[in-house]
């Protein structure tokens, strides 16, 4: 077995494979199919201040290798999380990540406060990338300014590791990565989803109750992997890669372009046992190429 | 109960009518307990530009034999191709998902109204709802005689009727405009439901101002079918709810369609 063990900052992953936001629940909901105490990390369903109902359905389209989402950030709140969520996760010995959004700065910093005080959310995913919200969510991600003053606000009453999820709705990601960078972001993760669009030509009306969403899934694979290894080059601190993992050789190639850690998302709606089984293939490809660490294999792509 | 991942064995893929087949699948374990409204998320792999599942409800349960079938009627890409598996071919299937119907009381009277892709839950609810035949009212709707499948395994279970769009077979209409429906809507205790969502709506209208109780099996397009993507949501009177964990099946009384 070789060690697949990772770390961002003072955090140690057991394995660099964890879930997407809005793809895991908060990870009870794939307890059925895989063992949480066995993937790298959970990052769970995207938590506001106040509870949202989302956006109206439809919600969802298939698109070719690929999905196109509008939920809209749908979940219960975050005094929710804290009451009747947090109290069923905390003895799993994983790392369990809020992913956090807001429509203003202040719902960032109230809700970051209140996920600072529990123990054993070792974590934040700062999500400033949404597409399917009005207010906020990508708004915040796509210039400089922006996402430097929700980072800064938030580094100043978050004292844990700080991971800020970017938009590849951009011109120029690195940009945007190094600026987080320099407010204290403990690691950046990419990408949230493409904006995209479907239409139904014999309605000839969008599929989407929002019009627009957010694309996922490997139709978005090449631009996500070569935004990480864009991004690996411009920050020094660990880049969490993700955009259409579907198995081991997909996570392997975002290890090589510089990530640290992948996140695995839409897969595991074909398959929730995808991220175990991406583990096990990371862990044979390191035996087979004699590699003893995973770290050894992160940002080694041969030039 | 546990859901799994599993590659099941197809053992059979019987083509019913035009559009109609029923495929059987063979698991290596005893099955977990699957309710009539359950259903699968089945991949479809042949079809390689079809990225996620289909879901599709159970037909029926043979727990002896570990198989269970499904009534895969071709509506796009992913159920044509379905329908060209054979044999020995290995599904990989997720099951089993979402909520079944309310199993009626004994002395309750039932009617059960199937259209479309809707008639496989409303025959296995005759099979399993134990109720004595004259209780048992199924009520079946297509737009002619070649798009009924041939129902004759389960009418030793309760009273048919049928209804066509050209009157080819059955009474002439839509269920809602079957003499059964209405004249004697009234003397049901139990109304269930699958198939396209206007005939839902309308049978939700008129149970509605009965006064009778009535469960619909909804429907809605999913990308997971196990909770986690939040995309098959249906507005209800707490909220939206998904379809494939809160669901498939709904009490009219908890939807806020307008009816
Ligand atoms: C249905 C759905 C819901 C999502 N919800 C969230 C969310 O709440 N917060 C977030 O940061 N990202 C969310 N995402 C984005 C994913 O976490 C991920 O960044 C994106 O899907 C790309 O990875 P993938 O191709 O592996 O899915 C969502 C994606 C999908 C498909
Ligand atoms: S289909 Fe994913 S939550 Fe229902």
């Amino acid at each position: 077995m070789a060690d697949l063990s990772v770390n961002i900052k003072d955090l140690l992953f057991k394995n660099p494979v964890l879930t997407a936001s809005g793809t895991c629940g908060f990870g009870q909901e794939i307890a059925d199919f895989v063992d949480l105490s066995k993937l790298g990390g959970v990052v769970m369903k995207g938590t506001t201040l106040k509870p949202r109902e989302g956006n109206d359905y439809p919600r969802m389209a298939e698109t070719p290798s690929g999905m196109l989402n509008a939920v809209g950030l749908q979940n219960k709140g975050v005094d929710n999380f804290i009451q009747n969520i947090y109290p069923t996760i905390k003895d799993v010995d994983s790392n369990f990540i809020v992913n956090v959004n807001g429509s203003t700065i202040e719902d960032y910093i109230a809700l970051a406060e209140k996920i600072n005080e529990l123990d054993k959310i070792p974590a934040i995913e700062l999500n400033i990338s949404c597409p399917n919200v009005k207010e906020g969510g990508m708004a915040f991600g796509v210039s400089c300014a922006s996402a430097q003053a929700v980072v800064k606000a938030v580094r100043a009453v978050y004292s844990k590791p700080m991971i800020v999820k970017l938009s590849p709705n951009v011109t120029n990601i690195a940009e945007i990565a190094k600026a987080v960078e320099d407010e204290g972001a403990d690691s950046v993760s990419l990408v949230n989803t493409f904006l995209g669009m479907a239409v139904n030509a014999e309605t000839r009306r969008p599929v989407l109750s929002t019009i627009t969403g957010g694309l996922s899934g490997p139709a978005i694979k090449p631009i996500a992997l070569r935004m990480v290894w864009q991004v690996a080059q411009a920050v020094k601190v660990p880049v969490v890669g993700m955009g259409g993992i579907m198995n081991a050789t997909d996570a392997i190639e975002f290890l090589l372009a510089g990530a640290t850690a992948v996140e695995v998302g839409t897969a595991i709606f074909i398959d929730p046992t995808i991220p175990l089984q991406i583990v096990d293939g990371i862990n044979d490809y390191l035996e087979r190429h004699n590699f003893s660490s995973v770290r050894e294999i992160i940002g080694s792509l041969q030039m | 109960m546990k859901k799994t991942v599993q590659e099941l064995l197809l053992v059979e893929n019987k083509q019913l009518n035009h559009d109609n087949f029923r495929l059987v699948l063979q698991a290596e374990n005893e099955l977990p307990p699957i309710v009539p409204g359950q259903f699968v998320n089945v991949e479809i792999k042949k079809a390689t530009e079809i990225f996620l599942r289909r879901p599709f409800s159970i037909l029926d349960v043979d727990a002896e034999k570990k198989q269970f079938s499904l009534l895969v009627k071709i509506l796009g890409r992913g159920s044509k191709v379905l329908t060209t598996y054979q044999a020995g071919d290995k599904i990989s299937v997720i099951y089993p998902l979402g909520n079944g119907f309310t199993m009626p009381e004994s002395t309750d009277k039932v009617l059960l109204i199937g259209g479309g892709s809707g008639v496989a839950p409303m025959l296995y609810i005759s099979k399993l709802c134990g109720l004595p035949p004259e209780q048992v009212h199924v009520l079946l709707g297509a737009r002619s005689k070649q798009d009924h499948v041939d129902v004759s395994a389960y009418q030793s279970l309760g009273k048919f009727h049928f209804t066509t769009e050209d009157g080819s077979l059955g009474e002439k209409g839509f269920v809602t405009n079957h003499s059964i429906y209405k004249n004697e809507l009234s003397g049901f205790d139990k109304i269930y439901t699958c198939g396209p969502n206007p005939m839902m709506k309308a049978v939700a209208k008129d149970a509605a101002a009965a006064g009778i109780f009535c469960e619909v099996s909804l429907e809605n397009t999913m990308a997971c079918g196990f909770g986690v993507c939040l995309c098959c949501v249906e507005k209800t009177t707490s909220g939206h709810k998904c379809v494939c964990t809160d669901g498939p099946v709904f009490n009219i009384k908890d939807l806020t369609w307008q009816i």
